[in-house]
């Protein structure tokens, strides 16, 4: 069996009254495509906040290849190896998708201001990698002919792509996806579903926040099922759709 | 013709240095003063775009950063005049008073740049006003800063034997002292807008403009932004700590007043009607509004006379309704400032058009 990459144990997390996640405990094994579905509210995007460090959990924590993720440090869960899209697209809006990309190498890279004063060698030399890369990863999504356009003048579905080849400039271990097929028609939703189980073959584990029941069903290894903030079941999709609380979690929602 | 004027162009670039270099001559014939103003007009241009990297790529809003010009040109005057008997070459202080401001930058930032918008606007400001306030106190028990009355006798910039102040023949060329403070003025700024344009287009101007746009979607691609801030912070400090040591120099004499609130403004307007971000427009920003006034100091007085014979409205006065009145047109009619830098401008343009 797979190491374990990510486990989560027993997150809590609360905002006022609104209990968002109670004592959530869930492991993701490297390799797998790992789904995370529930109704509306049930706290999905609230715990990737908490694994991101955007959110303090008021209780439990999350152990990452092996060490503990510190809290309320983003960019050290960037630089750890985790890397995330958003429900609501969060691009740099007026940076173009090339310059989106060569940004998310910048925890990969080094060049400081001194670099930048001096222009010496190292440091054009770096320039040219991030540039080669970003371009590289814009490939990979398929929107290279969108390289010198504004984020916010891309369409819909290519944001979210754009916004997935930010995340894997930073070269993560884990990415995690919220609702990536949001909003899609049925053709975006077929490619997207290449393009992550590409992003697997590559070797990178899938998180993926998901509403679509039959793209989650299809793609992911296991399921977790979350509603009002507790989780109901964690286990291959199979048993996970015959489970009686899920259907009643889905049908009474 | 347009192409031969790009200021990549080697004809662009020798067109611009000739122009730089005869300026301080064709100014020199209304007089040192508008030689001065010139100078003036150069060392603003240093400072709105020390300001700019605070400002236009890291999108802080800094309404103090008068206070770290005042550093510097105090560390300048300390050091190098008959006050504490010090007369350390210029050289070595220009490098601490950049030192000493970046320090209190630090000093200020790390505290505060958690704060947004508005709060960091009031704690600059609020911080600006306290280094004010101390530099006018500090006379007692133990006379550091000499008080209101400033500190005079400040030594001018030498290299060996070559001093600043005083005319002195270079190269054949007679030049006044303002005048060869021009040139190192112009070293200057040519230095700081290098700086500017190769940090814009790098990792870290990247990082900048990434925490600008979103600041959440920054953090989880892992830029550190609060390190980030203050390192714009500190940049910016640094460079208005050299400007002050050249001012202090510049002027030989020092004093509080010279620090005011105003002078922050002043400075956050040129990056702002220039065009913040965009380092041509702050260039021009910075030398229109230290111009301006001038010309109007000048203008007003003598126009009054020739249309109405008379002096109907104080001239001072009516210099500084007209320069308000500027302003406001400015910012009415180009929100983006005069020469904003073309991402910029659409996205204002677009905002608008979507309000309607
Ligand atoms: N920043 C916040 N402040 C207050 N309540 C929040 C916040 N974020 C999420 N919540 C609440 O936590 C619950 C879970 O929300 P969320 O994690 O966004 O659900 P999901 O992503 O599963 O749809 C909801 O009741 C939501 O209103
Ligand atoms: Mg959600």
């Amino acid at each position: 069996m797979a190491e374990v990459l990510l486990a989560a144990k027993a997150v809590a997390k609360h905002f006022g009254g609104v209990k968002a996640l109670r004592d959530v405990s869930l492991s993701i094994r490297e390799g797998e495509i790992y789904g995370l579905i529930g109704p509306n509210g049930a706290g999905k995007t609230t715990f990737f906040n908490c694994m991101t460090g955007l959110y303090i959990p008021d209780g439990g924590g999350f152990d990452f290849a092996g060490a503990p993720l510190k809290a309320d440090a983003p960019h050290q869960a960037a630089e750890r190896g985790i890397a995330r899209t958003f429900q609501n697209i969060r691009l740099f809006a007026n940076m173009t998708a090339l310059e989106n990309v060569m940004v998310g190498r910048h925890v990969r890279t080094a060049a400081g201001v001194l670099g930048a004063m001096f222009q010496n060698r190292a440091t054009r030399a770096e320039e040219a990698a991030i540039r080669q890369r970003a371009e590289d990863l814009l490939h990979y999504v398929r929107i290279e002919d969108r390289a010198d356009d504004l984020a916010k003048n891309l369409s819909y579905g290519d944001q979210r792509r754009l916004e997935i080849a930010r995340a894997l400039a930073t070269e993560p271990k884990l990415l995690c996806l919220d609702e990536p097929a949001a909003g899609m028609n049925a053709t975006e939703t077929e490619e997207l579903r290449d393009l992550i189980e590409g992003i697997r073959r590559d070797g990178t584990t899938i998180l993926l926040i998901e509403h679509d029941v039959k793209l989650v069903m299809g793609l992911c290894d296991r399921v977790a099922v979350l509603d009002y903030g507790a989780l109901v079941i964690e286990d291959v999709p199979a048993v996970v759709q015959k489970d009686q609380r899920v259907i009643e979690a889905y049908l009474g929602a | 013709m347009s192409k031969w004027l790009n200021p990549r162009s080697a004809f662009g670039i020798a067109l611009i240095a000739a122009a730089l270099i005869a300026l301080p001559f064709v100014a020199a014939m209304g007089g040192q003063a508008w030689v001065r103003i010139l100078n003036f007009a150069i060392l603003y241009v240093f400072l709105a775009l020390g300001l700019n990297i605070v400002v236009g790529f890291a999108g802080l809003l800094d309404l103090g950063y008068i206070a770290f010009y005042a550093v510097g040109a105090y560390t300048y005057a300390l050091l190098a005049s008959p006050h504490f008997g010090l007369h350390w070459p210029f050289w070595v202080i220009l490098p601490i008073g950049a030192a000493v401001a970046c320090f209190f930058g630090v000093l200020l930032g790390s505290p505060t740049l958690k704060l947004r918008g508005d709060y960091l606007a009031i704690v600059t400001l609020g911080f600006g006003e306290i280094v004010r306030i101390f530099l006018n106190n500090l006379n007692a028990p133990i006379n550091v800063t000499n008080g209101p009355q400033g500190i005079t006798l400040i030594d001018t910039v030498a290299f060996g034997d070559f001093r600043f102040s005083g005319t002195s023949q270079v190269l054949g060329v007679s030049l006044s002292g303002p005048q060869k403070y021009y040139f190192l003025l112009v070293a200057l700024a040519i230095f700081v807008i290098i700086i500017n344009l190769r940090l814009q287009n790098s990792r870290i101007g990247r990082a900048w403009q990434a925490i600008r746009e979103d600041e959440i979607a920054a953090k989880a691609i892992g830029i550190n932004t609060r390190n980030l801030k203050l390192l714009a912070f500190a940049m910016g400090a640094s460079f208005g700590g050299v400007a002050g040591g050249v001012f202090s120099a510049m002027q030989g004499f020092v004093s509080p007043e010279s620090f005011s609130l105003i002078e922050s403004i002043m400075i956050l307007a040129m990056v702002v009607l220039g065009g913040m971000g965009h380092i041509p427009g702050v260039i021009l920003g910075a030398v229109l509004l230290s111009i301006l006034p001038e010309v109007l100091r000048y203008g007003v007085g003598p126009l009054q006379m020739a249309l109405f014979g008379k002096m109907l409205i104080d001239p001072e006065s009516l210099r500084m309704l007209i320069f308000g009145l500027a302003l406001v047109l400015v910012m009415r009619f180009k929100p983006a400032g005069l020469w904003p830098s073309p991402e910029r401008k659409r996205e204002l343009s677009e905002k608008r058009a979507g309000a309607v």
